[in-house]
C-alpha cells in the first residue's frame, strides 16, 4: 500500500481499513471507533480558519457594536470613553436622523425592488424562444453582470449628474431636486440588477417543462393566461430569490449615493448605510454603532423573512 | 440538521442543470422537437409579422440596456470641455484616443487595477481553501458541537460588512493594518455562502463511494483530494467565479480600510479619477472601462459558471 509517511491520519486509516475488510458490520464498527477522536481533530483543525476569521471580524464586532452603543466617546481619542446603558441606543434609534435613514432607504427599496424583477422578467422572457440571433440578444441582456455598484455609479454620472449628464434637464432625474434624486439614483442600481435578473429568471424559464406549456396550449389557454397560470408559479422560487437579493442590495446601497450625490441635496440621499458609513465624520461612534444594529435587525427581519419563506414553497418542479 | 433552504433548493436546480448537460450527447440523436409539431399551422404572414414586432422589441429593449454604456464610451472617449461645449450630442466630439494611456499615467490607474488583483487573488483562493476544508468538516466528519459550528457559520449570514463595518474598521486601525493588503483582504478569507455550496457538493457524492475508497485505503486528505473535490468540479468552478466577481467588486470595505490614495482599489479609486479637472472627466470614465473589463473576460470565457454560480448563490457583485 502506497501511504504518505507524512500523513498518519492517511496511514492509520489504510490500516484500520485493511484490517477490517474481513465482515462488512466488524469494519463499520473498528472505522466508527477507532477514528472517532482522530476524526474530531481533524474537523476542528479544519474548521479552524473559519471560525478564527468569523470571531474576529464578525461576532467580536458584533461585540464591540454593543459596546460602542453604549458607551459615548469624547471627540479626543485619548481619553476614556463613558459608559451611558442604553439611553445612546434609544435616543439614537428614534432620532429624526434614523428614521430619515431609514425611509430613504425604505424608498430606495421601493423603487429598485417592483422594476428591477419586472424588467428582469420581460427581459427573459423576450429571450426565452428560438429565434435567429436570439445569444447576441442573451449576451446582451447579461452584460451589466459585468458591471460593479461603482462602475455602475461612473456610468450614470454621464446620464444624471447636474452639471453633464445627458437628462441633466430631465426633471423626474434631477439629482438637484431632493424629490427626485433617490429616485435618479435608484436607477442605477435597477440598470447594475438587470444582468443578473435577467440571468436568474432565465435559468428558471428553462426549467419550465415543454410539455406542460403545450397541454396547456391544446387545453386552449391563451399565451397571457398561460404566463400567469403556469409559467409565474413554476419561476416564483427564483422571484422570491432574486426579490430577497434585491430587497438586501439596497439596504445595502452606499457606492452609488456617495458617487452620485454625496447624500444630496441637503441630505434626501442619505440612506441608512451612508449615515453609518458617514463619509464626512459628521456623527459621533456612538451612534454610528446604534444605527448599525438597527441595520442588523433589518437584515435579521429579511434573512428570517427568506428562510420561513424559502422553507414552505421550495419548488423546483422535480 | 438545519439545512438553509436556498442552498438546498439551489443544489437541487445544480442537479437538475447537470442532469440536462449529461442528456445532451452529440452521440445521441436529438430528440424529436415536440414544441413545434403542437404549433399551429400560421400562416406566412402573420409569422412574419410576429417575428418582426418580436426583434423590435428585443431590439427596443437592448436600447435599454445598451444606451448607458454608449454614453459612458462616448464620454470616455469625447475631449470633455468640446463635448460640453458642442451641445452634448449622442456622437464623439474630438475624440481623444490617448485617454486610456493617460488614465495609466496620470491617475495611476496601473497601480489600482493591480492592487484589486491582489486583493482579488488573495480573497478567492483564501476562500476556496477555507470553504473545501470546512465543507469537508461538514460534510464528512463527526464531531462534537458539530451543530453548534454550523450555526456559528450560518449566523454571519446576518453579519455581512455593512453591519459590522464600523467596528472591522476599529479593528483594523487598532492591528496598525489600515493601508495594507491584510487590511483589505482579511475579513473576506472566509464565507458562510463558499461553505454551504461546497457542502452541498460533497454531500451529493454517494455513501459507497465514500466506503469504496475506505477499502482502498485512502484516508480523510487523500479522499479529499482525489475523490470530493475532483467530484465537486463544477460547483467550486461555480464558486471561484462568483467569489472573484464579488471580490473585484467590493466598494464599502476598501473605501473605508484606506485612508490614502495609493492604498484604493479600482472601484474605490472610480470616485475620484478624473474628478479634480473638468477637462480631465474622460479619464474617470475610461477607468470605468478598464475596471470592467476583467469581469468581461469572465463573463464571456466562463458563462456557464457564472450563470450556475448566481442561480445558485446569494452572492452579487
Amino acid at each position: 500500500m502506497n501511504t504518505s509517511p507524512l500523513n498518519p491520519t492517511e496511514r492509520a486509516q489504510g490500516e484500520s481499513a485493511q484490517v477490517t475488510t474481513v465482515s462488512a458490520p466488524a469494519k463499520a464498527q473498528t472505522r466508527r471507533f477507532g477514528n472517532k477522536v482522530r476524526d474530531a481533530g481533524l474537523a476542528y483543525i479544519f474548521l479552524l480558519p473559519a471560525l478564527i476569521i468569523f470571531g474576529v471580524f464578525a461576532y467580536y464586532p458584533l461585540y464591540r457594536l454593543f459596546w460602542y452603543a453604549t458607551h459615548t466617546q469624547s471627540r479626543f481619542r485619548n481619553k476614556p470613553a463613558s459608559y451611558v446603558g442604553l439611553e445612546q441606543l434609544k435616543a439614537s434609534l428614534t432620532s429624526n436622523d434614523f428614521i430619515s435613514g431609514l425611509t430613504h432607504s425604505g424608498l430606495y427599496m421601493l423603487y429598485t425592488v417592483p422594476l428591477g424583477l419586472l424588467l428582469g422578467v420581460m427581459l427573459a422572457v423576450s429571450t426565452h424562444r428560438r429565434l435567429k440571433g436570439i445569444k447576441i440578444f442573451q449576451t446582451i441582456f447579461s452584460s451589466t453582470v459585468a458591471s460593479s455598484v461603482a462602475v455602475a455609479s461612473v456610468v450614470f454620472i454621464t446620464l444624471v449628474n447636474p452639471e453633464i449628464g445627458y437628462f441633466k434637464n430631465v426633471p423626474w432625474l434631477s439629482l438637484r431636486d431632493p424629490t427626485s434624486a433617490l429616485f435618479a439614483v435608484s436607477l442605477s442600481s435597477v440598470w447594475q440588477n438587470l444582468g443578473l435578473t435577467f440571468i436568474v429568471v432565465l435559468a428558471a424559464l428553462q426549467t419550465v417543462p415543454d410539455e406542460l406549456i403545450e397541454a396547456a396550449t391544446l387545453d386552449g389557454y391563451g399565451a397571457i393566461r398561460r404566463f400567469w397560470r403556469i409559467t409565474v408559479p413554476l419561476i416564483s422560487p427564483a422571484l422570491l430569490f432574486l426579490g430577497i437579493v434585491l430587497v438586501v442590495s439596497a439596504l445595502q446601497a452606499f457606492a452609488q449615493i456617495e458617487i452620485l450625490t454625496g447624500g444630496g441635496p441637503s441630505g434626501a440621499t442619505e440612506t441608512l448605510l451612508f449615515k453609518i458609513a458617514d463619509p464626512r465624520g459628521i456623527r459621533p461612534l456612538g451612534v454610528r454603532a446604534s444605527y448599525s444594529l438597527g441595520l442588523f435587525v433589518l437584515t435579521a427581519i429579511v434573512a428570517g423573512a427568506q428562510y420561513s419563506i424559502m422553507s414552505k414553497r421550495v419548488h423546483y418542479g422535480d | 440538521m438545519a439545512t438553509d433552504p436556498t442552498v438546498s433548493a439551489a443544489n437541487k436546480q445544480n442537479r437538475l442543470n447537470q442532469n440536462a448537460e449529461q442528456l445532451v450527447d452529440p452521440l445521441v440523436p436529438a430528440p424529436y422537437d415536440n414544441d413545434k409539431a403542437v404549433q399551429p399551422p400560421r400562416s406566412g404572414l402573420r409569422n412574419a409579422v410576429a417575428t418582426t414586432t418580436t426583434y423590435l422589441v428585443l431590439t427596443a429593449l437592448s436600447v435599454i440596456v445598451l444606451f448607458p454604456i454608449y454614453m459612458l464610451l462616448l464620454r470616455a472617449l469625447s475631449s470633455p470641455l468640446k463635448y460640453i461645449s458642442a451641445g452634448q450630442p449622442l456622437y464623439p466630439v474630438s475624440i481623444e484616443w490617448d485617454v486610456f494611456n493617460r488614465a495609466f499615467g496620470q491617475a495611476s490607474l496601473g497601480r489600482s487595477m493591480g492592487l484589486s488583483f491582489v486583493v482579488t487573488f488573495v480573497i478567492v483562493i483564501a476562500q476556496v481553501l477555507t470553504s473545501v476544508l470546512a465543507a469537508y468538516a461538514f460534510a464528512f466528519l463527526e464531531f462534537p458541537l458539530k451543530k453548534l459550528a454550523f450555526v456559528l457559520v450560518i449566523g454571519t449570514l446576518l453579519l455581512p460588512i455593512e453591519v459590522t463595518l464600523i467596528a472591522n474598521v476599529e479593528i483594523i486601525r487598532k492591528l496598525h493594518l489600515l493601508n495594507s493588503v491584510p487590511g483589505l483582504t482579511f475579513p473576506f478569507l472566509v464565507t458562510a455562502i463558499g461553505i454551504f455550496l461546497i457542502r452541498q457538493g460533497f454531500l451529493g457524492i454517494p455513501r459507497d463511494l465514500r466506503d469504496a475508497s475506505e477499502l482502498d485505503g485512502y484516508g480523510h486528505l487523500r479522499f479529499l483530494f482525489k475523490v470530493a473535490m475532483p467530484m465537486s468540479k463544477a460547483i467550486i468552478g461555480s464558486f471561484i467565479v462568483i467569489a472573484f466577481l464579488g471580490a473585484w467588486n467590493q466598494y464599502v470595505w476598501p473605501r473605508f480600510a484606506t485612508d490614502r490614495g495609493a492604498w484604493q482599489t479600482v472601484q474605490v479609486a472610480l470616485r475620484t479619477i478624473g474628478s479634480e479637472n473638468p477637462g480631465e472627466l474622460n479619464l474617470g470614465f475610461a477607468a470605468a472601462i478598464v475596471a470592467s473589463l476583467p469581469l468581461l473576460a469572465l463573463l464571456i470565457f466562463f458563462q456557464r459558471q457564472i450563470v450556475r454560480g448566481l442561480t445558485a448563490g446569494a452572492v452579487k457583485g
